[in-house]
C-alpha cells in the first residue's frame, strides 16, 4: 500500500476504519518522515511522539471494542504554535511568549479535530505574532520552502505550508489575518481554506488583529479541507465573535460540480502589479471552468491600504505592553512595524473602519452578480529565501510588504477563500483565491474539487 | 500598480513626532530603531492618505468589529 506517512487524510482515515492500517502504525510513520525530513524544511517547533502515540492506541482500542469511528480517525495533524497545545506555552512564533505558562488545555479546534479521531503530532513554526509573509523567524530558523529549499514558504503559517507541501502530515491548522493561509498555500502548493470571518471558533488560540484574525485548515487535498472544516465548526461561547449559525458542512454539495454557478475573474488591481505566470494561473483556472466574465473589485487598493492601518494599530495595541517592557526581544522586523503602529494618529485608523463598512457593502453587491471571484494568491512565487526586494511590473518594492497585495483586500471584510495550487510549470507553484460570498464556503470548496478532479490544479508533496 | 503611493507626513517632523510619541506611549526607543520606525510610519502615513481620499458620507459608521 501507499507510505502512510504522505497519504491523504480521508484515506487515512477510511483505512484505519477498515482496519487495513492501525492509527499507531500511521503515527509511526508519520513521526519517523518528520524525524527525517524536516531537519531540511524547519516545519515543526515542537515534535510530540508520546502524546500522538497514546492518542493513537485510543483510537485502535476504540475501534477493537467496535466503537464507530470518527471522519478523521488516525489522522496525524499538526497546529501553527499560536494554537494552544496542553502543555507548552504558547510561542506564537515568539521569544517572549515562551516566559508564559503552558497552556492548560488545548485550542479548540485541535479538540474538535481529535474528537473527530484526529492525532496531534506536534506545533508549527511561523512568523513573529503572524506578522509576517515570508516564512521567515529569527528566534527558530525559516521555514524552507519543500519544493526548493532556497526558497521562502510563506507565512506567517510558514511551517503549516511548509509541513503539508514535505509530505510531514496530511493536515495543518493555520490563521489568516491578511494572507497568512493563502500566501503559504501558494507558495508550498497547498490547499488551504481560509472561512468567513467568525466561521471557526479561534478559542485557545495567540491573537493578532481580532478583528481580521480567522483560523483555517491546510491539506494537499480539497476532501481533506471539506472533511477537517466540517469537524470543526460548530459555535462557541469561548470566541465572542464565533458564529452563532448552525454548522453548515461542505462535504454533502463537495462533488456537486459547478452547475450553473457564476464565476468570474477579479480584473484592475488584481491583473496587474504581479508576475505574469500570477495572471496566468487564473487565467488557466478560470479557461478550465469557462468564466469568461470580468468584475472590478471596487476600491481595492484602497481596502489593502485600510487593512494595513487597521493591522498596524490593533497589532501594536495589543503588543504595547511587551513594547514597554521587552522591545528589545521582539523580532527587529516586526518591533518596528508595531511601534510604528502604536504611533498612528486614531483619526485615521477609525476612517479605514469607516471604509471598511463601505467596502463590505459595495462587496456584498458584488455577490449579486456572482456566485464566485477568481484572484491569484501572490503577485509572484516564493521569492529566495532573505531576498529583501522583488520587481514586480518593472518596480522595485520591498518583499515584506507586498507578498499580501492579492490577499489583503479579500479578509479584510472576512470574505471565505479556498486557496488553490496551480504549477504551470516544474517551477515553483503558484496560487490562485477562490472567493465566495459570506458563509458560502460550500461554493468554493465545490469549484476547488471541480478543478482537482479535473487535474487543473493539484498538491503533490515535494520528494525529500 | 499594487504599492501605495509614498507621501511624507506633511509636517517634516517625522523624527520629532517619533520621540513625542514613544514617550507619550511610554515605549523606550533605541535610537538605532528610529530610522525603520520613520519608515513604518511613512508607509502607514502613505495608507492614511489613500484611505482618506474616499469620500464618506459622515453617517458612514465604523466596522471595528463586524457580521459578514
Amino acid at each position: 500500500m501507499t507510505d502512510p506517512s504522505t497519504m491523504h487524510a480521508a484515506d487515512i482515515a477510511g483505512s484505519v476504519r477498515d482496519g487495513v492500517i492501525s492509527a499507531r502504525a500511521v503515527t509511526e510513520a508519520v513521526l519517523a518522515r518528520i524525524a527525517r525530513v524536516d531537519v531540511s524544511v524547519n516545519a515543526f517547533t515542537d515534535v510530540l511522539p508520546e502524546r500522538a502515540l497514546t492518542r493513537a492506541d485510543a483510537v485502535d482500542a476504540a475501534r477493537a471494542r467496535g466503537e464507530a469511528l470518527g471522519p478523521l480517525a488516525g489522522v496525524p495533524f499538526a497546529v501553527k504554535n499560536l494554537i494552544d497545545i496542553a502543555g507548552l506555552p504558547t510561542r506564537a512564533g515568539s521569544k517572549i511568549n515562551r516566559d508564559l505558562a503552558p497552556a492548560e488545555r488545548d485550542g479548540a479546534l485541535v479538540r474538535r479535530l481529535e474528537a473527530a479521531g484526529a492525532i496531534l503530532v506536534g506545533g508549527l513554526n511561523m512568523g513573529e505574532y503572524a506578522y509576517d509573509f515570508t516564512g521567515e523567524n529569527v528566534h527558530d530558523g525559516a521555514t524552507r520552502n519543500p519544493h526548493d529549499l532556497g526558497h521562502m514558504s510563506g507565512g506567517s503559517s510558514g511551517g503549516s505550508g511548509g509541513a503539508i507541501g514535505a509530505g510531514l502530515v496530511p493536515l495543518a491548522l493555520g490563521s489568516d489575518t491578511n494572507g497568512s493561509i493563502r500566501v503559504p498555500s501558494a507558495f508550498c502548493g497547498c490547499f488551504g481554506l481560509k472561512p468567513t470571518y467568525g466561521r471557526l471558533t479561534r478559542a485557545g488560540s495567540f491573537p493578532f488583529v481580532g478583528s481580521l484574525d480567522h483560523l483555517g485548515p491546510m491539506a494537499r487535498s480539497v476532501t481533506d479541507l471539506a472533511l477537517s472544516y466540517d469537524a470543526m465548526q460548530g459555535p462557541d461561547p469561548d470566541d465572542p465573535v464565533a458564529t452563532t449559525r448552525a454548522p453548515d458542512p461542505a462535504m454533502p454539495s463537495l462533488d456537486a460540480g459547478i452547475g450553473d454557478l457564476r464565476i468570474a475573474v477579479a480584473g484592475g488591481y488584481f491583473a496587474r502589479g504581479g508576475d505574469d505566470e500570477a495572471f496566468m494561473a487564473v487565467e488557466t483556472l478560470a479557461a478550465s471552468l469557462g468564466a469568461k466574465r470580468r468584475v472590478e473589485i471596487p476600491e481595492a487598493a484602497r481596502a489593502r491600504a485600510a487593512a494595513y492601518l487597521i493591522t498596524a494599530a490593533e497589532g501594536a495595541a495589543l503588543h504595547l505592553d511587551r513594547l514597554r517592557t521587552r522591545a528589545a526581544d521582539f523580532d527587529p522586523a516586526v518591533r518596528d512595524r508595531l511601534i510604528a503602529g502604536a504611533m498612528i494618529p486614531a483619526p485615521f485608523v477609525e476612517r479605514a473602519q469607516r471604509f471598511r463598512r463601505w467596502y463590505r457593502a459595495a462587496m456584498l453587491d458584488l455577490f449579486r452578480e456572482v456566485d464566485i471571484i477568481l484572484a491569484p494568491s501572490t503577485p509572484c512565487r516564493a521569492p529566495r529565501s532573505g531576498q529583501v526586494t522583488f520587481e514586480l511590473d518593472g518596480v522595485t518594492l520591498p518583499v515584506r510588504a507586498n507578498i499580501g497585495v492579492f490577499t489583503q483586500p479579500i479578509s479584510f471584510i472576512g470574505l471565505p477563500v479556498v486557496a488553490v495550487p496551480v504549477r504551470l510549470d516544474d517551477g515553483l507553484p503558484l496560487g490562485v483565491q477562490v472567493i465566495a460570498a459570506p458563509w458560502r464556503e460550500d461554493l468554493a470548496l465545490r469549484v476547488a474539487r471541480h478543478l482537482e478532479r479535473d487535474g487543473v490544479v493539484c498538491a503533490p508533496h515535494a520528494i525529500l | 500598480m499594487a504599492e501605495m503611493p509614498k507621501t511624507e507626513p506633511a509636517s517634516g517632523g517625522l523624527d520629532a513626532y517619533i520621540d513625542a510619541a514613544s514617550a507619550l506611549l511610554g515605549i523606550p526607543l533605541d535610537p538605532a530603531w528610529v530610522a525603520a520606525v520613520g519608515a513604518n510610519l511613512t508607509v502607514l502615513h502613505s495608507a492614511a492618505g489613500l484611505v482618506a481620499g474616499f469620500p464618506l458620507p459622515d453617517e458612514a459608521e465604523p466596522a471595528p468589529v463586524f457580521a459578514a
